[in-house]
């Protein structure tokens, strides 16, 4: 036996498994590069813009703020326009109490919705978890089906439902419940409604996937072991289905505090919420720096819940390996 | 035509200085962060060899099997084959194939795209391929699956195709990693002895990691026993087996009693061995150790002889107690606790239908053995 | 039947999946109503389906939105499998951390800072706003989305494959496309669905950061809704649930008669 052709051709290609390499090694460069690079030009870097122009100055111009901070005017306008940047716009959030109300209210309402939504959400993740194994996948599917239908026209759907002269209303009339229409749209309650109603699988699918994972003999031992189904329930099911519950939380309560859509549609002009504020700040009074601040002081604000989010999730990825 | 029992009987080319080392480790060490997998090991296998690792789970078996593959490299040391450096040298351009112990058998393709994948990317051109394919449908047995996907074979077939697939390219060194791991027992019984057909037939160098002891003892021509990453022995199955180096190795692989004492006297064949719990045996001399030095006598259970009454001729008698007792159907396991204390494990085979001493519960009863029915171990 | 499957179960999953599709249903229905009132049930008629052909504004914005949607969905699951290839793959590199920040914040970033921060890069690096800048808006939105799917499809996947395929001689790029590539194609293709659905569904990105000619199907239904409820809308709507519908329907009818298939495969190869 003499020497094995370790390389497929001749001592020529002496180099090519060093070449190769260098050029998987090119590759998966790109792999991470490109990515990499897209979310921080578009995620990343516009934040910092939102961050400089919420210490600008309102302008009538295209764009509408100043100092603007580029190189027409050289290094030396660049570093003038630093000068110009202030706090003004956060000190001005803070002397008008709109804003500090907006913010409060959007917090109270995405928590109260994401408490409803846990209480409506669990017993549907529960019943779906306990079905017979062979209809699971097709109620899974139901849960995620109206997820791919438009969140506009989920929410829409229920302005019909809710107006004075909507179903609801009518459905009551008819059946002598009420005598006068419920006063639904345009009130806080219409708000709870929809953020419950859209965002109940965002809840559902991490409560299920916690629950579906769970043994059913811990409950049958904990039964056997003399402990009641409540009992059993607040001991065994409910911290096994913690992981699920937090993360259905965060999924609800983070995208609820910045909502626009849901208080704009049902919430009507009375009701206020940050991100219909910021939203009117912004298409409305054209004021790009105010708009900036509020996006700042509202990211701000969920900064914690946003990185408890990714521990959850980084958490869930370690299980899943 | 030579029967496969003699050709495997003549083959020992580790006892001949002459013969050439085919893969070498060389002072390998691979570390993965504080871990050390594998630890200053340096092992020779043989061309045309069937060589097993054995070890339990996490001994370092399985990184050494990967370095040879090439999907690790050593921290330390280097791996040779036939002489070359494998150092720095890509899975792909190594001329030794892998069979995964999960198979890894692509689950998009079928049968015979699973087999033809590696010729394919060899260049091959298609009508070798197909021939190629064929030849290793039908010597695995499987002509008729060749359009199948993976999720369409039962447990053993998978296992067959797995094997095709890593023997098509006639690579020079088989690696194989728990190779019948997946398989029932039964079924890996039979298969056992189909891989040991296949390597003569098809003249390859095996090495095959396994936890099984029964496995590695029916299947190789040597076997070495890692543990915590090092190599407490590489001998042929009896050797291990009757002559084991260690009393890890002892343990490790069948059943042993020892007896732990000191060198009492030496004589110029044998050594009285007093135990540490007072009894005094007389072994065959197989070490130098000196008067008053810790030693410790291996000796197999089946060596053991179980009588009610105290044999007339034996050098080496213990009386004791039936302790336990278990019929396995060939033979029947004793337990006998010595009147010293210690329980010793001996097992008779049940040659007639009907024992004519049969042994129970509480008798009293006496174990016997030769001075050179065991090995005297130092480490 | 499960013993487990209590009444209880059962009541609570019927009337959580009643109020999930009860207003859909209701949005449907009225939808064929005849009376321009939507909520007063007038006959049955498709007057609204034909008119809202139509409406020219409609039509265009439609066909906006599926060009935004197909592009984006594209270029974001290239981007998405990227990203949770870099994810699962490379366990330790500088910025992995803002990395996976970067992935995972955008799922719940609320839409009203992403839209704004998207449109303040734009206007900054003096993009018109337009088709181009929705497409790139929805472009990072959705691909952190695919990245998710694709990554939890990725973590599950056995290494061994791409082991195998590099041991029998094919380098790491022939193994990524050969192997690699078409066992998480399932999960590329929902990858690739779920952000074409979120380009479809997204007002509050596209608001901010489109521009003239450049409006989307949302934005539009959203200047209706916001004048008053009207059937016409509601047949859109109708239209869109329909074709979202429709396609998730099939791939995951056509998904569970491949898995009943390889489960039969299966059960008749241990016999065999």
């Amino acid at each position: 036996m003499s020497n094995i052709a370790i390389t497929d051709a001749g001592p020529s290609t002496a180099a090519k498994p060093l070449l190769t390499r260098l050029g998987a090694g090119f590759v998966s460069r790109l792999v991470i590069i490109v990515p990499y690079l897209w979310l921080l030009f578009f995620f990343f870097i516009p934040f910092i813009i939102v961050f400089k122009i919420s210490l600008s100055q309102s302008a009538i111009a295209m764009p509408p703020y100043t100092p603007v901070l580029d190189f027409t005017d050289g290094i030396s306008g660049f570093f003038a326009g630093f000068r110009e940047l202030s706090f003004d716009n956060y000190v001005w959030l803070t002397q008008d109490a709109l804003y500090f109300k907006a913010y409060v209210t959007s917090v109270i309402i995405a928590a109260v919705s994401t408490i409803l939504t846990l209480l409506v959400g669990f017993p549907i993740a529960y019943g779906m978890a306990r079905a017979p194994a062979t209809i699971r996948p097709t109620l899974l599917m139901l849960v995620i089906l109206p997820f791919w239908t438009s969140f506009l026209i989920r929410v829409y759907a229920w302005i019909g439902i809710l107006k004075p002269e909507g179903l609801l209303n009518q459905l009551l009339l008819s059946l002598h419940i009420i005598n006068q229409p419920l006063i639904i749209l345009n009130t806080y309650t219409a708000i709870f409604i929809g953020i419950v109603y859209s965002y109940l699988p965002f809840m559902v699918l991490p409560l299920y996937s916690s629950l579906e994972k769970m043994d059913y003999s811990l409950i049958e031992a904990a039964k056997d072991l003399g402990c009641p189904p409540t009992a059993a329930f607040w001991k065994i099911t409910f911290p096994l289905s913690l992981p699920g519950v937090i993360a259905g939380c965060l999924l609800v309560f983070i995208p609820a505090v910045g909502e626009f859509v849901i208080p704009d549609l049902l919430g009507g002009s009375q009701t206020l919420m940050i991100g219909k504020t910021l939203w009117n700040e912004f298409f409305a009074n054209r004021d790009w720096p105010v708009s900036s601040a509020v996006a700042v002081i509202l990211l701000l604000l969920l900064i914690v819940p946003i990185m408890l989010f990714q521990q959850a999730q980084a958490r869930a990825q370690e299980q899943d390996k | 035509m030579k029967s496969l029992g003699s050709i495997r009987r003549d083959f020992a080319p580790w006892n001949d200085p002459n013969a050439k080392p085919y893969i070498q480790f060389e002072n390998v060490t691979k570390k993965f962060g504080e871990f050390t997998a594998v630890n200053n090991l340096s092992l020779t296998i043989f061309e045309r060899e069937f060589f097993a690792l054995l070890g339990a789970s996490g001994c370092g078996k399985s990184t050494l099997l990967r370095m040879l593959a090439g999907f690790e490299e050593p921290t330390a040391g280097r791996i040779l084959l036939d002489g070359q450096d494998l150092r720095g040298i890509p899975p792909y351009r190594r001329p030794v194939n892998m069979m995964f112990q999960s198979y890894a058998l692509f689950p998009h393709m079928s049968v015979e795209k699973n087999i033809a994948f590696g010729l394919k990317q060899e260049g091959m051109p298609a009508p070798d391929i197909e021939k190629r394919v064929a030849e290793m449908l039908k010597l695995v047995k499987l002509e008729q699956f060749a359009k199948r996907k993976p999720h369409q074979l039962s447990g053993g077939q998978r296992q067959r195709v797995a094997l095709a697939r890593s023997v098509a390219k006639r690579p020079k060194v088989l690696l194989l990693d728990e190779p019948l791991g997946a398989l029932d027992k039964k079924l890996r019984e039979e298969t056992q002895f189909e891989l040991m057909d296949l390597q003569q037939n098809l003249g390859l160098t095996f090495v095959v990691v396994t936890h099984d002891q029964e496995e590695a003892m029916t299947m190789a021509d040597r076997i070495a026993i890692i543990d915590k990453g090092e190599v407490m022995q590489v001998a042929t199955p009896a050797e291990v087996y009757e002559a084991p180096s260690s009393r890890f190795v002892a343990h490790f692989v069948g059943n042993v009693n020892m007896f732990e004492g000191k060198v009492a006297e030496r004589a110029a064949n044998t050594t009285r061995i007093t135990g540490t719990t007072g009894a005094q045996i007389v072994v065959e001399n197989s070490t130098d150790s000196k008067a008053g030095s810790d030693i410790v006598f291996a000796i197999r259970p089946e060596k053991i002889k179980v009588t009610s009454k105290k044999p007339a001729d034996a050098v080496n008698a213990l009386e004791g107690e039936v302790y336990d007792v278990a019929y396995l159907g060939d033979m029947t396991v004793y337990h006998i606790r010595l009147d010293d204390g210690q329980i010793i494990r001996a097992s008779a085979l049940n040659a007639a239908r009907v024992t004519e001493d049969p042994l129970t519960w509480n008798d009293r009863a006496w174990v016997s053995f030769r001075p050179d029915a065991g090995v005297v171990l130092t480490r | 039947m499960n013993a487990t499957w209590s009444r209880f179960n059962v009541t609570s999953v019927v009337l959580g999946f009643a109020f999930l599709y009860l207003p859909i249903v209701l949005l449907v229905v009225f939808s064929f109503n005849e009376s321009k009132l939507v909520t007063v049930w007038g006959g049955f008629s498709t007057k609204w389906y034909v008119s809202l052909f139509h409406n020219q504004g409609l039509m265009d914005a439609t066909w906006v939105t599926a060009r935004v949607g197909v592009i984006s969905a594209t270029v974001a699951t290239v981007l998405g499998t990227l990203a949770a290839l870099t994810l699962t793959r490379y366990t330790r590199f500088r910025g992995r951390i803002l990395f996976s920040g970067m992935v995972f914040a955008p799922l719940v970033m609320p839409e009203v800072i992403t839209g704004l921060s998207l449109l303040l890069l734009f206007v900054a690096v003096g993009l018109d706003r337009g088709f181009l800048t929705v497409t790139l808006a929805h472009i990072t939105l959705t691909m952190c989305f695919v990245a998710v799917v694709v990554q939890s499809r990725l973590v599950s996947f056995d290494r061994s494959l791409e082991e195998a395929a590099m041991d029998l001689g094919a380098t790491p790029v022939k193994t990524f496309f050969q192997i690699t590539l078409p066992v998480i194609m399932p999960a590329i293709v929902s990858g690739w669905m779920l952000a074409f659905t979120l380009s479809l569904d997204d007002l509050v990105i596209a608001s901010f950061t489109s521009g003239p000619g450049a409006t989307t199907l949302p934005m539009k239904i959203y200047s209706q809704v916001r004048l008053g409820v009207t059937p016409e809308i509601n047949a859109a709507c109708t239209i869109l649930i329909a074709v979202v519908a429709v396609g998730v329907i099939i791939a995951s009818v056509a998904n569970k008669r491949r898995e009943v298939q390889r489960q039969l495969d299966e059960q008749a190869a241990q016999r065999g």
